[in-house]
């Protein structure tokens, strides 16, 4: 039984993943699988994403791994990263498609018009280190206010439940870019790209125990 | 609000980091992975890897550097040269790297942009264009290292790749590159404008009023520097401390 499951459904490289949490816990046996059983044995499970949601899910449902990532977002530590946050909404607007619905909300994309304050337009994706504004939570233990963690999306979770949200950043205007329940966890930058504030969130989400 | 990133360039051949001046009186750098190492401790935002070897036997280096920095460095890494088919992307992010910087396989098969993009998503495909001036206004695209005159026009080749599903452009005025006299300015302004996707400066930084110039002239979201980094002229910390004085949003 691995302590940590990272779950892979072929698309991307989840290596900087692994070796982030490895980095922060070099005792633990850390899995990179497809396979739901390795899943639902896993102690905690990260459900990381990348490219485009229709692909992640459809790409997840063909390898069955919907009911075993659905189970570990109720019953174990869960860390969504960028699109496996958005996965667990109930619907995306790129594609049109539905998400996993663990979380009330949806996916919308960044306007096509965005300016800064001195009017210069602002690029989509939004790629690269932002700030942070977060609340009292476990993950974030040891993380000051404001610190910057590195982006790259051209969408955006819209929780219907405002009580969700652990974090916000601003391109221009706030969006959400942290959620949490229970015991799920998730986020739209990448912790294992983000030095050292990215190992330290996921230095807490090791050491995390939601009651 | 979101950083300009800074972003340190380090071009490799036979396992070594190396600058010359428009490709040719090469010096050593010294090692790639020390070297990377350095500048994530400084507090760099992303790393660059290019490629440069010329003989395909050799090319097998670059994934045990990649493989190494992966493992050691937890900031985005993007790796180019010679990325010819969608193979050659996948082995690359299998061996660590996040984005992956195509060149002049995209002049020659644009498709192979469509395609790597459409496997991996937008965001690890960046499209590096090398362009030289050839008109007031106009700049044209080179391939094969600076060598190969294309008949594209620059503003108008960054727009179809972005078309195409490139996630971000890098940028290299073929005029400044190794000068030390500045990015083209110009340039940068006209390929930024015409964009949606992010725009990576590079070639001619020679100072860091350059940098800052790149940003807040240029228009540039990142800019790309290699031999005032590498020879010690400056570090990394006092690039970004100096930007922001000048009123540049960093990450410090």
């Amino acid at each position: 039984m691995a302590d940590i499951a990272v779950v892979d459904y072929g698309m991307g490289n989840l290596r900087s993943v692994q070796q982030a949490l490895h980095q922060v816990a070099p005792a633990a046996s850390i899995v990179v699988t497809d396979d739901p059983l390795e899943v639902a044995r896993a102690s905690r499970v990260v459900f990381p994403g990348q490219g485009a949601m229709p692909d992640c899910m459809r790409e997840m449902e063909a390898r069955g791994l919907r009911e075993a990532v659905l189970q570990a977002a109720r019953n174990k530590p869960f860390l969504g990263i960028c699109i496996g946050l958005q996965m667990l909404f109930e619907h995306s607007a790129e594609g049109d498609i539905a998400g996993l619905g663990i979380l009330p909300g949806k996916v919308v994309r960044f306007a096509h018009d965005l300016h800064d304050v001195q009017g210069r337009q602002l690029k989509v994706p939004h790629m690269g280190w932002n700030q942070v504004t977060h609340d009292e939570h476990a993950l974030w233990d040891g993380i000051t206010q404001d610190t910057r963690f590195y982006f790259v999306h051209s969408y955006y979770v819209q929780p219907n439940d405002m009580r969700l949200v652990q974090g916000t950043s601003c391109y221009p205007q706030p969006f959400v870019c942290a959620v949490a329940r229970d015991n799920l966890f998730a986020v739209q930058f990448h912790p294992e790209k983000s030095a050292d504030a990215g190992l330290a969130l996921l230095q807490n989400f090791v050491s995390w125990n939601p009651v | 609000m979101l950083a300009k990133r800074i972003i340190p360039c380090l071009d490799v051949t036979a396992g070594r980091v190396v600058k010359g001046v428009s490709f040719v009186e090469l010096r050593d750098a010294g090692d790639p992975v020390e070297i990377a190492k350095r500048y994530d401790d400084q507090g760099a935002d992303e790393l660059t890897f290019l490629d440069i070897t010329a003989s395909s036997d050799d090319r097998g280096i670059i994934f045990r550097i990649i493989e190494q920095v992966a493992s050691q460095v937890f900031i985005p890494l993007t790796v180019g040269g010679g990325v010819r088919q969608v193979e050659d992307v996948r082995n690359l992010l299998n061996a660590g790297a996040d984005k992956i910087s195509i060149n002049t396989s995209a002049v020659l098969n644009p498709q192979l942009v469509a395609d790597a993009a459409g496997r991996y998503g937008s965001q690890c495909i960046v499209v590096a264009i090398d362009a030289k001036r050839v008109a007031e206004g106009r700049w044209e695209v080179f391939t094969h290292g600076g060598r190969k005159a294309t008949g594209l026009d620059a503003v108008e080749w960054a727009q179809k790749m972005q078309q195409l599903g490139a996630g971000e452009i890098l940028l290299t005025s073929m005029d400044r590159d190794g000068q030390k006299n500045g990015f083209d300015l110009e340039l940068t302004r006209a390929v930024t404008d015409a964009l949606e996707i992010p725009l990576i400066a590079s070639g001619g930084v020679g100072n860091l009023q350059h940098l800052v110039d790149g940003v807040k002239v240029g228009g540039a979201d990142a800019v790309l520097a290699a031999s005032i980094f590498h020879f010690g002229e400056y570090s990394v910390q006092q690039a970004k401390q100096f930007m922001a004085q000048q009123g540049v949003e960093v990450r410090l």
